[in-house]
């Protein structure tokens, strides 16, 4: 299995604040992993540095997707070559229709593949397609981007355009938060779903319970911008029962 | 994140593609303003005695006005003395031959925005002969209207073909004392559009100043009639979304729209005057006055706009609901952007029962520009349930850049219900960052969001038109990313 997506010894900062502490982590293809770890400890981060956000200045380490340096590409090159954020907290765009976004974004990616743009019956068939997966209402095609969206149906969204998408790598930041339990199952359906041999997923949780319908094939805790311990998903059960205190004691002992 | 600002102001900087100066001298009055040069532009038209009175009237009124100081824009002092006043059409002789002759940057523009080929070659001022289709599509175009018993025809022609229709109704909707620039309009104006639909008479097709034949030349104040009789209905549509050339910095047009019982006029404009450069240099000033007059009882008046160009615009289509339960709307995306400064706006003016209105303003700001949106809604004592919406919106594109909102409301009758709701957005990097993550380019980003802001007025354009006011927002907001 190559590795898909590879970090080496990543320092960054906001600001003049430093984040990122020496961060390492190697994602295979095909895997499910899981980064854990208290409020406040880069999680969010590292996801936007993935995707490219500019406020987030690297200031050394190497970020390897596909065998490219993928610190030199822009946050849309990113994005057709494969990388998904599902965010944390998604923004509303008003006015914008959220089909619209949708049918955007898949013909840009399809241009960059070189492939014919999807014409509106197509995305029409398989956007809806995808929300009956998701048990999402259709209605929510023809409403702004996320305006007004309840919390969860935000994060059902950020589902919906993740399986429009069909990334190879989804980096999926909290996703499961203010899910009700029918919704958190459906969106675990929805990812489940885009599991493949030649796709990664990484999960950004603080529960274990979305590790049960999402089996992870590595746990990472985070902890002041670097990973402090690896697992399998046990270490996520540990987590649950333990907290993050005996992580810290355990690094720094 | 350093330098957000600066680069949503470079996103929407862009270089105005017009770029072609003319130097050859027409069949002009010398530059000044006095009775004999209104006497001899009168004289040069051919118009009947009342034409020149009227014209003598109003100059000698506006000798007694001084310029308005109030709205929210700045500029250096007209010379008045500078401008001339007649120039004749350019002779073919001076025109570019054939589309090879236009400046191609011009050209890629009018791709751009999807104008057809036969459009384009008018557009660019290319002489008529060597115009392939348009000659063709015109005469149809024509006829049509004929067998409708529409008049549609240049204002010059109007004045003597049909004085009596002229006579009647010119200056009853913008009297000649009205303001500064109408005064000065309605002593000087050159040539414009006269629009007649007769009793119950649905006009066949949008009337576009497209076809307007013969008054490709209208000059810096143009003058525009239209009268919608009974019963009949209109759209008209002014202007284009092809950046004008013009040599003449000040403009001061006139439109009266009346409608007469059960009528009803759509107005839409596109304007997209040349704006001047990064520091406003070159730009035109474009002071307009627009009244629509709902006479009889259920007519309607809507006005739609598009402003995108123009250095300084000082405008505000309105609406005097006269006839019972009559209707006023009005829908305006107005643009600044770099220099530009826009004092737009609209007055609806409640004077028959049950009467309504409707605003709908869109203003976007980007770099240094300063948009300002004024509104009046007047309810006279004796218009009784009268109603008003009014909804104005303002999205900024930077922080250097500004929007003012002076809404006034002078109700003078106690069951009026008057609503007005204000909201000033930014496009904020989280949502330029949240479309780039999908894939979408930043440029692109903008004007999605561009166009979700004006969405609302766009519906209202015709469909047609509506395209084009997309592309030419896009045009407009395409910029120097990369
Ligand atoms: N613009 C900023 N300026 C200064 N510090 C910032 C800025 N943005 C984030 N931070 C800090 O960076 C640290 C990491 O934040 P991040 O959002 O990555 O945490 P997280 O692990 O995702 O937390 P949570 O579990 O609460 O989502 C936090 O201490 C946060 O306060
Ligand atoms: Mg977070």
């Amino acid at each position: 299995m190559t590795a898909m997506l590879e970090i080496r010894d990543l320092h960054t900062k906001i600001g003049d604040t430093a984040i990122l502490d020496g961060l390492s982590l190697t994602v295979g293809s095909g895997e499910v992993h899981a980064i854990m770890g208290p409020n406040g400890s880069g999680k969010s981060t590292l996801a936007q540095v993935i995707a490219g956000h500019e406020s987030h200045v690297v200031t050394s380490g190497t970020v390897t997707y596909c065998g490219k340096n993928l610190l030199e590409l822009a946050p849309e090159e990113r994005a057709r070559e494969g990388i998904f954020l599902g965010f944390q907290y998604p923004v509303e765009i008003p006015g914008v229709n959220n089909a619209y976004l949708l049918k955007a974004a898949v013909n840009a990616k399809r241009r960059h593949n070189g492939q014919p743009e999807i014409d509106a019956f197509e995305f029409l068939k398989l956007a809806r397609a995808r929300m009956s997966l998701l048990g999402m209402d259709p209605g929510f095609l023809n409403r702004g981007v996320n305006e007004g969206f309840s919390g969860g149906e935000k994060k059902r969204n950020e589902i919906l355009q993740m399986a429009m998408l069909e990334p190879r790598l989804a980096i999926l930041d909290e996703t499961d938060s203010g899910l009700d339990i029918d919704a958190l199952k459906a969106v675990a359906k929805g990812i489940n779903a885009l599991r493949s041999p030649d796709r990664a997923i990484v999960l950004v949780t603080h529960y274990q319970r979305l590790l049960q319908y999402i089996e992870p094939d590595r746990v990472h805790v985070l902890s002041k911008g670097r990973i402090l311990r690896s697992g399998d998903k046990s270490l996520a059960l540990e987590l649950e029962e333990r907290g993050y205190d005996w992580v810290r004691e355990a690094a720094s002992a | 994140m350093s330098g957000n600002s600066t680069d949503i102001e470079s996103l929407v900087n862009r270089r105005y593609r017009h770029g072609f100066v003319t130097d050859i001298e027409s069949d002009s009055l010398p530059p000044g303003l006095n009775e004999d040069v209104i006497l001899a532009l009168s004289a040069k038209k051919g118009e009947p005695e009342f034409m020149v009175q009227w014209r003598l009237k109003a100059y000698r009124h506006w000798l007694t006005m001084r310029e308005p100081a109030w709205a929210h824009v700045h500029y250096p002092p007209i010379d008045y003395q500078a401008i001339s006043y007649f120039s004749a059409p350019k002779s073919d002789a001076d025109r570019p031959k054939s589309l090879e002759e236009v400046d191609p940057k011009l050209l890629e523009t009018y791709d751009k925005l999807g104008i057809p080929l036969h459009e384009r070659a008018k557009l660019a001022g290319v002489a008529v002969d060597a115009v392939f289709d348009s000659v063709s599509v015109a005469t149809t175009f024509k006829s049509k209207l004929k067998e409708a018993g529409v008049i549609f025809c240049p204002f010059s022609e109007a004045v003597l073909n049909h004085p009596e229709l002229v006579q009647k109704y010119l200056g009853s909707v913008v009297p000649y004392r009205d303001n500064f620039f109408a005064t000065l309009n309605s002593a000087v104006f050159s040539d414009g559009s006269f629009v007649y639909i007769p009793k119950g008479v649905r006009c066949p097709m949008e009337l576009s100043t497209y076809f307007r034949i013969n008054a490709a030349n209208t000059g810096q104040f143009e003058r525009t009639l239209i009268i919608a009789d009974e019963g009949s209905h209109v759209s008209y549509l002014e202007g284009c979304t092809a950046p004008m050339r013009d040599e003449n910095q000040l403009h001061a047009a006139v439109v009266e729209l009346v409608a007469l019982k059960d009528a009803r006029i759509k107005y839409s404009t596109v304007q997209n005057w040349y704006p001047g450069d990064e520091n406003g240099k070159g730009g035109i000033y474009n002071f307009v006055t627009k009244r629509g007059d709902c006479r009889g009882a259920n007519s309607k008046i809507s006005w739609t706009q598009v402003e995108t160009g123009s250095a300084i615009t000082w405008k505000y289509p309105s609406c005097v609901l006269r006839g019972e339960n009559s209707v006023g709307e009005f829908y305006s995306v107005a643009v600044a952007n770099n220099m530009q400064q826009a004092d737009t706006g609209t007055k609806m003016i409640h004077i028959g029962r049950n009467t309504r209105s409707t605003i709908v303003s869109k203003g976007i700001s980007a770099g240094r520009a300063q948009n300002a949106y004024r509104g009046l809604v007047r309810i006279m004592p004796q218009a009784a349930n009268a109603r008003n919406h009014t909804q104005c919106d303002s999205l900024l594109l930077g922080k250097n850049c500004g929007a003012h909102t002076f809404p006034y409301m002078e109700i003078r009758n106690p069951t009026a219900r008057v609503e007005h709701e204000a909201t000033t957005s930014k496009i904020s990097e989280d949502q330029l960052f949240y479309c780039r993550q999908r894939g979408i380019s930043e440029e692109d980003a903008v004007s999605m969001i561009v166009n979700g802001f004006c969405k609302e007025v766009f519906r209202e354009l015709p469909m047609e038109f509506a395209v084009e006011a997309q592309n030419l927002l896009n045009v407009s907001l395409e910029g120097a990313v990369g």
